[in-house]
Formats: structure tokens, sequence, C-alpha cells
């Protein structure tokens, strides 16, 4: 089973990343872009086929290494 | 499922390795048969330019190589000095330019990690990292993108590595829009008896892969650093490999913890071409054949052939030869540090490289022919023209002229740059950027060593010779103002196509000034890298022999800065001033030359360079001089700017002599050096100067809050001077992308 | 006072921390691999600067779940005196020892400069040979420096004098100009600074010489 984690900044937690996307396409002449965030995005191949199981096991991931909850949310699929 | 690549050797195939037909009767004849897919990829990179030389080795002969601290000379991954106390200094400089043009943060990184790799290789712990960077014109569309991406690249490899980046040079010039230069350097640290090298030796030795796994990273790479750009390179872009410089750590700390014990007999790193020139050139140098088993090659893509494999440029591996019976105690080192290791082949008395995958035999050659047989090329060339002696007009206003320049793109504050370099890791960086040279400590000793890189590239256009003189003497008078005593260099020779006479007549010029510099100087060029075919769509770059000098110090706390630290100080300038404003920045920024045909640069006299270094290092030494600069682009009112700004004080000057008072300012005589100290010692140096029949001149004081010549002929507040400095570069580049 | 210095792979400043520490205190600090367990019972632990896993995934978030920093924060959360900098800070925020985060410099550029700070409190272990006040010399190197928390977070630190140092210039973004915070106990600091590179006249000033001193001092 493939889980594909979204790893992004909370609101309010300022992105100088983004930020500097966001200037960036304004240069680039693209109007319209009122914000950009920038985050992460991973991708597990798991030997784990139960989904319950699965999702749990990559939660706990997420929570213990992959984001740090903190400053970042993070959403899974899983597939 | 294991996959042999089987492609036809067709014209059209041979071509596209980089390989003239003659070359390829020249690989059939010396296999006796055809070479199959794999071995012409092999015989390919081994005779690139890149790794063969052929079109640059017939006139490196001539460069000067030896002194009685040399341990050794090119032809080894670096070169190794000898500093006294029983430890070495290891170092080189190598290019990454093309693959910087097209993957900026990479190339550069890239460029990094390869050069690290060949310091620590040889046993020493690398201790100091430079670059010469040189960028198209300023407001060419492109400049500010690649600056950008290559000083973000320098820094995030050599920041994570935990290897200070000390020093270096940026310029810009239009030559190089379509091609850009990134040569950077490292030096490290060894002890005299722990030294390592290339050859292997004892047949059924293992040999062994260490480091990252291998990918299709940048196949072909050592080619394409062997071929003209033209407009669709930019479409290379797949080949371009990534850097890891936590792996290059890790392997760095490994590496060193297995030199530390006694089971390696030879070592050497993947840099160009990958497996195929790192056992290549083991075989070779040790005079015995390998046998490579690469089902054994760590791998990090599926289905990989052999073709692959052999030629794949990944970075972070090494290869090795290991006495029998250490392979456990190593394993365990290279695990621990999370790296992989693999006895992949052992030596053989065959004289061959000889391949096996999935049990079959593919790839037999024989080794001397991959090095030796390499084709020579003594290329025609036609030298340079002399060039005539310019007489370049005053500027209508002097201070606009002054400001223009010291707030200009050549002369400004690299700041912005070497701020996002970690430039004091390690402890022992005693004299960051923005002096004359960097000075490292030796580590845990009062020793130290003054690094930098120069070469002035419109004079080497100008008068290759002239050129090749300067960028040698720059080096060593560079360290000499610090305190430090020249030792050896290495260099980086940036050219155009060595197929064309006239830039063959640059190289060959360029190189018989190094080398009459190197013989005057006594010092010896230790190692080196040949970077040709820098050219976009037929236009070639200026000459660039890039040039880093390594030097010792005795005694660190003696060291000389370029700033003012006194006011009231003595200002003495040593060394004598003529009309030499040909091809100097003052023309060429201020009044058009002509770009074919551009005026005489300025003359070195080695004899009296070296008699003027020498005194004025004397003087250093002995503790009486604190504050020194040389003068070079800008002239003398350039580094009097440099000594003010650093110092954050004024000076107040008089020079009298017989030349126009611009030319006084601005022209670039060589062999000349300001010097800021009390009264009573600047008095005792003019003193000996005279004695020593060294032209000396008192010209004023330090102090105040300007900076001032000839009574107001140029006055410029010292706020407006160090605003002009600090602003240009952050302001150029305030949102590049 | 014996010290361990604790080395992740890529740490790259633990040489300059035991050199600092060894030439300040006059005793040579015990190295400690990531991978150990377990490490003889020290006065203090420090957290050098570095690319601990190439700064992958966050700087100091693979470090901070290593083997070695379970023990740690057994030991600092029992009062042993830890510090931790630049790459050591992020290890300690990461493993919630230290609270909020360092976030990318909001200039975008790794930076490497000398930089005034003043010391916001001079009555911790760690600062008390300075004075309150004092303004300080000493480098940054980092590309993640940006401190941020929440704001009750922002001001529980400040209401319980836990802000040990204050940027005096813009540096690199963090909140309310924070280089370096102490947990609440007191015996744990973390600072983006490098203090251990300011130990001596020849490498440019001495002004990070007294944070040594503090701790010898306090620590016998």
């Amino acid at each position: 089973m493939k889980a594909r984690i979204h790893v992004t900044l909370k609101n309010g937690v300022l992105d100088p990343q983004g930020k500097a996307i966001e200037h960036a396409l304004g240069n680039l002449g693209f109007g319209g872009v009122d914000a950009a965030r920038q985050g992460k995005y991973i991708e597990l191949d798991l030997v784990e086929t139960d989904r319950d199981a699965a999702h749990a096991s990559v939660d706990e991931m997420c929570r213990k290494l992959l984001a740090n909850t903190v400053i970042e949310n993070y959403s899974i699929e899983l597939e | 499922m294991q996959k042999i690549d089987d492609t036809e050797i067709t014209p059209e195939i041979v071509k596209e390795h980089g390989l003239t037909p003659e070359e390829y009767e020249r690989i059939v004849g010396a296999m006796g048969r055809a070479p199959n897919y794999t071995e012409l990829g092999i015989y390919s990179v081994m005779w690139s330019e890149h790794c063969s030389y052929k079109s640059s080795r017939f006139h490196l002969k001539k460069l000067p190589t030896e002194a009685p601290w040399v341990i050794c000379g090119p032809g080894e991954n670096a070169g190794v000095i000898d500093i006294g106390d029983d430890q070495a200094v290891i170092f080189k400089m190598e290019s990454h330019n093309h693959p910087s043009y097209i993957e900026p943060y990479q190339g550069a990184a890239t460029g990094v990690g390869g050069i690290l790799r060949d310091v620590f290789t040889m046993g020493a712990r690398p201790v100091a990292n430079l670059n010469a960077l040189r960028f198209g014109e300023p407001n060419h569309p492109k400049t500010k993108h690649l600056l950008a991406g290559v000083v973000e690249g320098v820094g995030g490899y050599g920041n994570c590595v935990g290897v200070p980046t000390v020093g270096g040079e940026t310029n810009f010039d239009p030559s190089y829009n379509g091609n850009i230069l990134v040569n950077a350097m490292t030096v490290g640290i060894a002890d005299k008896d722990k030294i390592f090298y290339c050859a292997a030796a004892g047949v059924g030795n293992p040999v062994v892969y260490v480091g990252s796994k291998t990918g299709r990273d940048g196949i072909h790479g050592a080619t394409m650093a062997s071929a003209e750009f033209t407009e669709d390179s930019e479409e290379k872009r797949p080949t371009v490999q990534v850097g890891d410089p936590f792996t290059e750590k890790l392997l760095i700390e490994a590496c060193l913890e297995l030199m530390d014990t006694d089971a390696i007999i030879a070592i050497q790193d993947m840099g160009a071409a990958g497996l195929t020139s790192s056992s290549v050139e083991m075989a070779s140098k040790g005079g015995v054949g390998f046998e490579l088993n690469l089902d054994k090659v760590p791998q990090r893509e599926e289905n990989m052939t052999p073709y692959e494999m052999c030629l794949s440029e990944s970075q972070e591996r090494m290869l090795m030869v290991l006495k029998p019976g250490r392979e456990a105690m190593a394993q365990a080192i290279f695990e621990k540090w999370e790296l992989d290791f693999a006895v992949i082949g052992e030596i053989t008395d065959t004289g061959k490289l000889t391949l096996t995958f999935g049990g079959e035999i593919v790839g037999d050659m024989p080794i001397n022919s991959l090095v030796d047989d390499a084709p020579e090329y003594e290329r025609p060339y036609v030298a340079t023209p002399k060039r005539e002696v310019a007489d370049v007009p005053a500027a209508n206003d002097l201070n606009k002229a002054v400001i223009d320049l010291i707030g200009g793109p050549h002369l400004c504050s690299r700041r912005w740059i070497w701020e996002q370099y970690d430039h004091m890791v390690m402890g022992d960086t005693i004299q960051r950027p923005g002096g004359d040279a960097a000075v490292v400590r030796v580590h845990g000793t009062d020793k130290a060593l003054a690094i930098c890189t120069d070469v002035t590239p419109r004079y080497c256009f100008a008068d290759p010779v002239e050129g090749g003189r300067q960028a040698v003497a720059e080096t060593w008078r560079n360290i000499t103002a610090v305190g430090g005593t020249p030792l050896a260099i290495t260099n980086c020779l940036n050219f155009g196509n060595p197929e064309r006479t006239d830039i063959m007549g640059q190289f060959v010029g360029c190189l018989e000034g190094m080398a009459e510099a190197c013989r005057a100087l006594d010092y010896p060029i230790v190692s080196g890298n040949v970077s040709l075919y820098n050219e976009t769509n037929g236009s070639g770059i200026l000459p660039t022999p890039a040039i880093g000098g390594v030097g010792v110090m005795a005694d660190s706390s003696k060291m000389a800065t370029i700033d003012f630290k006194r006011a009231g100080d003595v200002v003495l300038l040593l060394g004598e001033t003529k009309n030499e404003l040909g091809s100097s920045l003052y023309q060429r920024e201020l009044f058009a030359d002509d770009e074919q045909n551009p005026s005489a640069p300025p003359h070195v006299d080695l004899a009296l360079e070296r008699r003027t270094g020498d005194f004025v290092r004397t003087f250093i030494e002995s503790g009486q001089v604190d504050t020194c600069h040389d003068l070079s682009d800008g002239g003398l009112i350039a580094a009097l700017a440099d000594m003010a700004i650093a110092g954050g004080m004024g000076v107040n000057v008089t020079v009298e002599n017989d030349l126009p008072l611009h030319a006084t300012l601005f022209s670039e005589t060589q062999a000349r050096y300001l010097i800021a100290a009390s009264a009573e010692v600047a008095g005792a140096i003019r003193k000996k100067a005279n004695e020593a029949g060294i032209p000396a001149a008192v010209l004023g004081a330090t102090g105040g809050k300007r900076l001032r010549v000839n009574d107001g002929a140029v006055d410029i507040t010292m706020n407006k001077l160090t605003k002009a400095h600090a602003g240009w570069m952050p302001n150029f580049m305030a949102n590049a992308s | 006072m014996k010290s361990a210095v604790i080395v992740f792979p890529g740490s790259n400043c633990d040489r300059d921390m035991a050199v600092a520490l060894e030439k300040v205190t006059g005793v040579k600090p015990t190295m400690v691999w990531h991978q150990d367990h377990d490490f003889d019972a020290v006065d203090f632990i420090a957290l050098p600067g570095g690319f601990s896993y190439g700064d992958y995934l966050r700087c100091g978030a693979m470090s901070a779940r290593s083997n070695v920093m379970t023990e740690v924060v057994k030991r600092a959360a029992g009062g042993v005196p830890t510090l931790g900098i630049c790459n050591g800070f992020q290890v300690l925020t990461e493993t919630g020892l230290l609270p909020g985060a360092l976030m990318r410099n909001a200039g975008l550029h790794f930076v490497c400069k000398d930089v005034k700070l003043s010391v916001e409190n001079a009555d911790t272990l760690f600062t008390a040979d300075y004075m309150e006040g004092e303004e300080i010399l000493v480098p940054v190197a980092h590309h993640d420096g940006n401190y941020f928390a929440d704001d009750d977070t922002l001001d529980e630190l400040e209401d319980e004098g836990r802000v040990a140092f204050r940027y005096l210039m813009d540096v690199n973004g963090s909140q309310r100009g924070i280089a370096g915070i102490t947990n609440a106990r007191g015996n744990i600091l973390g600072m983006m600074p490098h203090p251990e590179r300011m130990i001596e006249p020849a490498l440019g000033g001495s002004h990070g010489r007294k944070l040594f001193t503090s701790i010898m001092n306090r620590l016998g």
C-alpha cells in the first residue's frame, strides 16, 4: 500500500519560502496569486495491507518524525 | 532482469561519444578487435579531453613542478607539499563549468564535492575551500540567476560538510555570458607519513567500493565537459549529477578513520567517468589488472546496464584496494557511518580491465591502451600578436571615477557572497574573506596557511604571456601581503576551443608566462586541471588560467591584514608606479578599449616582484608591520580605498611623481604594496628600502573621515565610499531568483 | 567539570565545541556517538552545531529521535545542564525540551557573520558571568535560525526571563529577536549563535568565553 503525506505549515506560521514564491510569480507576470505556502510531500511504500492499521501507523510516523506539529499540519492519503 | 546493452557500433555512435573516426581506428588497433558498446563508452571517457589531456599534455610538461618541499606533483589526485613539523598540505583546484551553467546549484555543489574528495582521498582532512567564479556581464539576463544559484550551491555543499569556504574571487565579463566558470579549490592537511596514493598493488587483493550507491547520474559528464556548448546544450539537463553533502561528510569521516589503520593499499575517488576512470587510474599507476564484478556494485536504480554502471558519475563514491583480511574491519567502519561497502573485484596480473556481469565478460580492455595510447595532439597555434601601449586619457571627474569603480561590479565588496558561506567552522579561520589572502591556522599550532586564488583574464587575453606571469605573481603577492611564504600553486586552465589556432596560442602563451613566473618565484605547480572548449556558438571566453596559491607562516600572530588600524599611521608605497593603464580596469570601465585588439597590459618584472615581496615579508614576519595590501585591479586608489573602508577610517595622501594624476591613481603596475605603520617603523622601512634599491615613498597618514589625495584632487567622504563599496552587490542581487 | 559532546552523523561543530570546552575548562570532553544508548555520568551535555542528517526533512528532526537523545532527554529533564548551539538548538526544540521551532531564515539565505546580541538574563547557569544587558559580538552560521513560537509561548518566555539572548539587529526574522532561550527550570539553553567560535582574539573576539566560564564556575 502507498501512503501519500502532505506536510504543510500551520496557518499563522510565517512561510518565507512561500512568500518568495509569491513574489517571484508576481515578477514573472502571473497575476492573481494571493498567497503561496510551501510544504512537503512524502511517499511511503507500506507492507501493511489493512487500511486502518496503515493509517494508524502512518499517523504515528507523522507525529513522531515526519511533521513538527509545533509548526506543521499533515494529511495522509492511502492508496 | 539483467540487461546488457548491445547497441551496435555505428559511425554515428562513435561520433556521439566525441571520438573522431581516426580515434576509433586507434581503439580498434589497441584492442585488436572492435569494441563493444560498453568498451566504446569506456574508451570515449578515458580518451576525452577531460581525462586524457590530449590537447594540453604536450604543453603542460613545460610547467615547473619541483622544489625541495614538493612531496607529490601533478598526476595524483592532488598536489602535496611539506610544511615542516611532519605535516603536509594537499591541495588542488578543479573546474565544474558546464554543469554549473546548466544547473547552477547542483553544478557548483558537486564541483565542491569533487574537489573535496580529491583532497581527502590522499589522507588529508580538508581545512579550507575557495572558489574562483566568473559570470557574464551583470546586465545579461542569466547572470543574476546563475550567480545566485552557484553561490547557493557552493554554500549548500561546503557549509554542510563543515569545511570553511574562506576565499576566492568573482568576476564579470561578457565573454562568460554563455559559459560561466566555476573553479573550486580545496586545501587539506595530513601527516607527512600518512599520505595515500592511487597505485594499486598485490595480485588477489580486494577492490572495494564505498560511499553512495550508483545511479544513472551524469552519464557522459566527462565528454560533455570536453565539447563546445551549443544552444541545445541546455537540453542536456539530465546529465547533471546531484550532490549529497551529508553523505560526503560521512565519507570524509569514514575514510579518515580507516586511514588511521594500515588497511589501505590504494584509494581513489570516483570523479568524472566514475568507476571507469578510478579503476583504470589505479590499475595503470600500479601496473596491474583489475577484474570487477558489476553485479556487486551497489545500485540505486533498477536494470542498470554495464555501460551505465561504468560511466555513471554518481557522487560521493570511492574505490579502494585493501590489504587482504582487512575487509571486515573496514566494513565495520563504513557501516558505522551508514555507508555502502562492497567488495566488487580483485587485482589481477593480466594488465587488463576485465568486467563481468551476470556471469559473462562484458568488457576486456588493456589498461595501458586506455591510458597511454590515448591520442596526444600537438595542436597548431598562432601566438597572440603584440599589443600597442595605450595612452589612456584622464577622467573628467576623478571622484566620480573612483566611486564608479569602487562601487561597481569589479571592485565592490563581495560580502553578499561570502556571508552565505560558513567561513569559520573548524575554528581556525584567522583571516576571513575580504583581505588579500585567507589565513587558516594549522589546528593546534601557531602555524598557519595563507591561501588565495587569482587571475586577470583581460591581461591574459591582451597578452597571454604577461597574463600568465601576472596570475602566478598576484597569488604570490597576495600571500606575501598577509605575511605568508608562498610555497606552491594549483591551477585551473579555462580556455576556449583548442582546435582554433588563436585559442591554442592563448593557451601556449599563458603557460609560458606561468612557467617563467613559477621558476622566478620558486613556486612550482603541484596539481591542476584543464577545461577546454569553454565557448558558446563559436565565441570563446577570455583565457582564464585561474591560480590557487598556498603559503605558510610560522607565527600566525604576526599576520598582516589590509585594514587601517590606528589614526596617524604613516602610509608607505613600496614599488615604482609606471604609466601602465593599458588593459587596466580604469581603461576598460571608463573608456571602451578595442575589444579584439586591446592595449598592452602591465609588464611583470619577476625579479623585482620577488625582491619587493621578500622585502615586505620580513617586516611582517618580524611583527613590525600589521597592515599591508598589494596593489592590483584599480591600482593605488583602489588599494587605499580598500584599506580605509576595512579600517573604517580615512586617509590623506600626497603623491609626487612625473606621471599624470590619473595614471598614478589607476595604473596597475605590478610588484607594489601599501603598508601602514608608525612613523618610526615607516622611516626604518624606507631607509632599508633605499639601501635595497626598492622604491619607497611616504604618501601620507591615516585618519579622518575622508579619502583625500593631493589636497583634494580626490576627496570623498568615507561614508559615501563605504556605501558605494558595500551597496553594489546586494542591490544587484535583490530579487534574484 | 566533566562534559560530553554528542556527535550525530553530519555534526560539524563537534570539534569546535570540544576545543572550546577544553580551552576554557581545562578538561577534554567525552565525545558520544548518536547510536550509543548510554554514556558516562557527566556534569554537562553539549549538542553541537552542524547539519545532522544533512538537515534533511527538518533541521534536527532525525537527530532528536536518535538513540542517544532518549538518554539526553532523560538526563536534561532530570536537571543535567544541557547546551544546544545552532543545530543543537534545533535538536532541542525537536525533542520538545525547548518550546518553538527554528524555521528558514526570513532572507532565505544561509547567513554567516558576527552579530550583536544582548544578554537578556544574566541570572542563569549559562550567563552568570555576563552583565545583564551586556552587548556581545558572536557569529551566526545557519540557514534555519528563524525562531518561531506562538504568542502565548513567547509571552511566557519573556515573563519568566527565559529569553537568554536577543539579536540587536535583524538576522533571520526571529520572533521578538530571540537568539537563545532556556527551559523553565533553567538547566537547558538553546541558542543559534556560536559562542564556541569566539573564545580567543585570533578568531575575532572572546565574547563567547564567558558562556563557558559561567557554566564552569557554577558547576566547579
